[in-house]
């Protein structure tokens, strides 16, 4: 055997093709595989270098999201919503604390409804932003990726700014926002505005004309518009295939009615579409923020010349002891991690709704109407209380439709919450998308899929 | 513009032997529907062009244990008669408008029939509510669990299904 081998002309019976047998070979990629972000497991059977057969494995962040709603108040779950796309974790908390006011019927004055319209849209920023770069750096352009995520970090800076984190922001609450704008954020925000678009056009011009990035996007994962519509995908997946379908359009709510943008829409429905859907988007955000900063109503902050600051914990001491009168009047000044809820900036972000929204800090510490409020909303057995009733209501998250369908049965804990997170559809499409392309084009196809394990498993 | 027909309506109109009930609360419109009748319904919304559901948003579940048939108003505005309940919120693009379809579902060996076939959306969904609440779903292409592993024993978002019980590690076999 060894001698044919060695010397193959000396059989001429052996020199015919042979018909070798083959077989399907399957692989598991993840849930350690880096390109998979940890959490998805994908077992591909390949013929070769294609794939002919996908079987996605979800699940691995499944914290029960869902059923610790159950256990708590309305407000207990903010920031649980936190956690469910931690890479624009503001949309969520909009999309949670909405659905509630629709079930009770509250309505937001018009600058908190800015306001959320803002951060939502410095989220959609930066979830696009993390998208791009992170699957830029999969193949190989890891300068996209320090350029992005230094974009990325302009705006975290304004997100910290406004509400003192970075990722565990819980800013919204049912009726509003925590806290009014801070000082100074508007000059901050156009500084930003700038920088990003700067680091936006440099990127453009690392990645658009690329051949690398451009050959490996090009016509892979691509995903028809009728089974993008037939499994529910949504979001700049969607309007890669040229469906015209964003909440923010179909649908509007907060002031998108008032403000101008564009959804742009791909044609083939390929990775490359994604990624230029995405980079437009982002652009089309931020027109979306330098034109609230424009119409941001507010006005000068009221000022009580009459009422004398006073520390809080000082008064609430005095008040212990019997010294009502020499406190009636004052103002308390509260903690600085407190600032911009004060009562000035509380009601112009707040509904006026007692059975909904804590009072200002100067009245909880002031006098017992708000006291009584404030311990109304937080004590165990009190809170807020919906009437019975069920909604659904959808926001544009940066994946595409976040839905939350919350159920009340009239007591302070929600009976039952249902998060329509936008991964999982899109996810549920990869076996579609990932057959009959390479292995190597799962990492750029599901980079585009922007998986975020803390919405799709919840 | 006028306002649109209600797909809540039409349904009932359509079939008005398999509509348990309607109702609009906070805009929203929801059609409640015998089990019998869920499949032909969900048909015809997805297909009839003045409805054009083309798309599945969600599907989920809901579990009125602690709300015994008859005895008090469910939260969802009508008496339950029975444990579970199917939910599918469905939105047409055409028509910009959505629509929240139910369905009753028995406590004894609950079981939908499965929607797969007109939106595949439904498979992983239905997956979910199966882990999730232990619904079964007839004619569903591979009814296994989603989020939870195979080992896992019991559904989780079942109200009777304690917050606090923990399950033994599992691994492979030492």
């Amino acid at each position: 055997m060894a001698e044919t081998l060695l010397n193959p002309s000396s059989s001429p019976a052996d020199t015919a093709p042979v018909a070798y047998e083959t077989r399907d070979m399957l692989l598991n990629v993840g849930p350690q595989h880096p390109a998979m972000h940890g959490i998805i497991r994908i077992v591909v059977r390949l013929d070769g270098e294609t794939v002919k057969g996908v079987d996605v494995e979800i699940g691995y962040l499944h914290r029960g999201f869902e059923k610790m709603c159950e256990q708590g108040g309305y407000n207990h779950a903010i920031p649980y919503t936190d956690r469910l796309n931690y890479v624009s974790p503001l949309i969520n908390n909009v999309g949670y604390c909405m659905a509630i006011e629709k079930l009770m019927g509250l309505t937001v004055p018009e600058r908190g409804q800015y306001i959320r319209v803002i951060m939502s849209e410095i989220s959609r920023i930066t979830d696009h932003l993390t998208c791009i770069g992170a699957s830029a750096m999969e193949l190989g352009a890891f300068t996209v990726f320090l350029y992005m995520i230094k974009a990325r970090e302009y705006l975290w800076e304004l997100i910290e700014m406004v509400t003192g984190a970075r990722l565990t922001i819980s800013y919204c609450r049912v009726g509003g926002v925590k806290a009014d704008l801070p000082e100074g954020f508007e000059e901050r925000t156009r500084g930003a505005i700038r920088q990003v678009r700067e680091v936006l056009k440099e990127c453009d011009k690392l990645l658009t004309r690329n051949r690398i990035f451009v050959d490996r996007m090009k016509g892979i994962g691509v995903l028809s518009r009728a089974d993008a519509l037939a499994y529910s995908v949504t979001g700049p997946f969607l309007r890669s295939t040229g469906v015209n379908y964003d909440v923010r359009k179909a649908q509007p709510y907060l002031v998108y009615d008032r403000l101008q943008f564009e959804v742009p829409l791909g044609q083939h429905g390929d990775n490359l579409d994604r990624y230029f859907c995405r980079m437009e988007e982002m652009e089309q955000s931020l027109r979306i923020v330098e034109q609230c900063l424009t119409q941001l109503p507010g006005g000068p902050i009221q000022v009580d010349d009459e009422g004398r600051p006073m520390a809080a914990a000082e008064m609430v001491d005095e008040a212990k002891m019997g010294r009502i009168q020499a406190i009636a009047g004052a103002a308390p000044v509260t903690d600085p991690t407190l600032e911009g809820t004060n009562k000035s900036f509380s009601q112009r972000v707040n509904a006026p709704a007692k059975r909904a929204v804590l009072p200002p800090k100067d009245d909880t510490y002031g006098n017992i109407e708000g006291l009584m409020q404030h311990f109304k909303l937080i004590m165990y057995g009190h809170g807020i209380r919906p009437p019975k009733g069920e909604v659904y209501q959808a926001v544009e998250g940066a994946n595409g439709e976040l839905g939350f369908y919350v159920v009340s049965d009239g007591t302070d804990k929600p009976y039952r919450v249902r998060v329509r997170p936008p991964c999982l559809p899109i996810m549920a499409t990869l076996p579609i998308i990932l057959t009959d392309d390479m292995l190597a084009d799962i990492v750029p196809t599901f980079g585009s899929v922007n998986m975020i394990g803390g919405e799709l498993d919840r | 513009m006028p306002e649109p027909a209600l797909f809540s309506a039409r349904i009932q109109a359509q079939f008005p032997a398999g509509v348990l009930a309607t109702h609009q609360f906070r805009g929203d419109d929801t059609v409640v529907v015998r089990p019998e009748a869920l499949r032909e319904v969900a048909q015809f919304l997805r297909d009839d062009p003045a409805c054009a559901c083309l798309v599945l948003s969600d599907a989920t579940a809901v579990d009125y244990l602690k709300y015994p048939s008859g005895q008090e108003q469910s939260p969802s505005g009508t008496v339950p008669t029975t444990r579970f309940e199917v939910v599918y919120h469905l939105y047409s693009l055409e028509h910009n408008q959505r629509v929240r379809v139910k369905v009753p579902v028995e406590a004894a060996a609950p079981q939908v029939e499965s929607l797969t076939p007109v939106w595949p959306a439904a498979n992983w969904f239905e997956r979910e509510i199966w882990d999730m609440f232990g619904i079964r779903f007839a004619g569903h292409p591979n009814l296994k669990r989603l989020l939870m592993y195979e080992e896992f024993d019991g559904h989780p978002l079942r109200k009777d299904y304690p917050v606090t019980k923990r399950q033994p590690l599992i691994g492979p076999a030492t």
